[in-house]
């Protein structure tokens, strides 16, 4: 039996994982957190969030993330794929900024509207 | 003359505006003092907004986006770049703006979600000197994700809020090494979540019951002292740990933003440092309202939604329909809660719940929440665990309210 603390969302639920019984999962108050402890035991994964470089916007940089979670032990790997990038505004949130990044399956997508400024 | 003025353009004021066009105000301003809609939330790129509100993982950035296409595609006016310098309690609003100038408005209703700030380093009054290199969390968030500045490479933590466990993770992802989070009380005042996700994830340790005593360096930080501090919080001779690094971020509470709100005369709480509030959002002086980090410091965007929303429709409500009036029932906070939100509730007020926020003054473990009127226990809801740095909310059915008189209790009783 192991002790986490669900981090699928801010409700931080205190899960309880059976290894022996086929990862049963008590402790969540929903189906996210019975998904999150099974994984977090077998292959943890997490949401990359960062900024990438972007010119002729309101800001140096625009927000972006992973569309999906990326295995845990891809996070630097993500992190220096995206040093290489440079967006040019406009940006709309969900234009993909790196197909399928590091093998990982995910996309690497712009969170947010980055108008151009004159 | 305008129906509603929203002041603050964050996530408060902005879910305020939205629920009054809603309810048929036609006449409403946001006035924001930033460039852009969306407050705090255009710097906080992580996710885990909006699971609650849009039963969805999405960013700060998102979030906000959301509200604001919301506010665009109704007729709600916004003025960007404009601060408030004053409210009446005849709600005239005074305000100053680079393309606009000095202005005076009139309204009917006036929102106040003028959110909160941080606490600083002059407000702990850490001995030492005054080097480059000290910033609170929430300013390092501003340059590193906004900005494009990286304040530092050697990064000691002061708080364990909830922004300087992200901060901690951000500073980690962008190549910085982060030292140590140091948390003067025994519990952090984030959420677990966080503790797993931005410092478990990096193996960033937790100094719990620990505090800063001395800054080091002349012209940038060089090495800060960490002490272990006793029951009473003071730190304890001879437990000195010196890091060695060229930055200290400070996440050490929050203060709700409420200049304007003093100067209007409402009445204010000590317990949240903000305004004392009725069921509805409304403050002493009627027809203002305020929602979101003003009245209390939130852990969570989506409460600060339903809060805010409820403010906008009441606006509405005042405007469309006029005063509430009716029995008032005071909320008092008894052993074990710090604070309740609202502090006040007109049971004629109430539809079917009346939703109280609050917090607990200590970490505990299998609870009873126990609201009582009197000597009579008249709700009782139990908890598996409650700690200070999670916003507690309980949902009081309106006829429960009916039966009591005067002033209802809230307490915490551990098993």
């Amino acid at each position: 039996m192991k002790e986490l603390i669900c981090i699928v969302c801010p409700n931080s639920c205190h899960l309880r994982v059976d290894e022996e019984r086929n990862f049963q999962v008590s402790g969540n108050s929903c189906p996210r957190g019975a998904e999150y402890g099974r994984s977090e035991l077998m292959h943890p994964v997490r949401v990359v969030t960062s900024t990438v470089r972007c010119r002729g916007g309101a800001y140096p940089r625009c927000p972006v993330k992973t569309n999906r979670p990326v295995p845990k032990e891809s996070i630097f790997a993500v992190m220096d794929a995206m040093e290489g990038v440079t967006l040019t505004a406009p940006v709309r949130t969900g234009d993909i900024v790196i197909q399928n990044i590091c093998g990982t399956g995910a996309d690497l997508v712009a969170t947010r509207n980055m108008e151009k400024e004159n | 003359m305008y129906d509603l003025i929203v002041v603050g353009g964050g996530p408060a004021g902005l879910a305020a505006a939205w629920a009054a066009w809603e309810k048929g105000l036609r006449k409403i301003l946001i006035v924001e003092r930033d460039r852009e809609l969306g407050g705090i939330l255009n710097q906080c790129i992580h996710n885990g907004f909006g699971l609650h509100h849009f039963k969805e993982e999405l960013t700060g950035p998102e979030y906000a986006g959301r509200f604001i296409s919301m506010i665009h595609a109704t007729g709600v006016e916004t003025r960007l770049d404009t601060m408030v310098l004053e409210v009446t309690w005849d709600k005239r609003v005074c305000m100053v703006g680079k393309s606009t100038g000095y202005r005076e408005e009139q309204a009917k209703t006036v929102v106040l979600a003028m959110g909160c700030r941080e606490r600083t380093r002059g407000a702990i009054a850490i001995p030492g000197t005054r080097p480059a290199g000290i910033f609170t969390a929430g300013a390092a968030q501003r340059y590193v994700n906004m900005e494009g500045w990286l304040p530092g490479k050697r990064v000691v933590i002061l708080g364990s809020g909830d922004i300087g466990l992200i901060m901690a993770r951000r500073m980690t992802l962008e190549g910085a090494k982060v030292l140590a989070c140091v948390e003067v009380m025994p519990y952090s005042g984030g959420l677990s979540r966080n503790i797993v996700q931005c410092l478990q994830d990096f193996d960033i340790p937790l100094y719990l019951s620990h505090t800063v005593t001395e800054i080091r360096g002349e012209k940038r930080v060089e090495q800060v002292v960490v002490s272990r501090v006793d029951e009473n919080r003071r730190p304890i001779p001879g437990t000195e740990m010196v890091f060695d690094c060229d930055t200290l971020l400070l996440s050490v509470g929050l203060i709700p933003e409420n200049e304007l709100t003093r100067q209007a005369g409402i009445e204010m709480d000590p317990r949240t440092n903000g305004p004392k509030v009725y069921e509805n959002m409304e403050v002493s002086v009627p027809g203002i309202f305020a929602c979101g980090n003003v009245c209390h410091v939130h852990d969570l965007v989506d409460y600060v939604t339903a809060e805010s929303l409820r403010a906008g429709e009441a606006a509405a409500a005042y405007v469309l329909s006029g005063d509430r009036a009716g029995k008032t029932l005071t909320v008092q906070n008894g052993p074990g809660v710090t604070y309740t939100v609202p502090q006040k509730i007109r049971t004629e007020g109430v539809e079917k719940n009346c939703g109280i926020f609050f917090r607990v003054n200590r970490v505990c473990r299998d609870s009873e929440i126990l609201v009582t009127s009197g000597e009579t226990v008249i709700a009782k809801y139990s908890r598996s665990h409650l700690a200070p740095g999670e916003m507690e909310h309980i949902m009081l059915p309106g006829v429960l309210l009916n039966k009591a008189e005067g002033e209802i209790t809230l307490s915490v009783r551990e098993a």
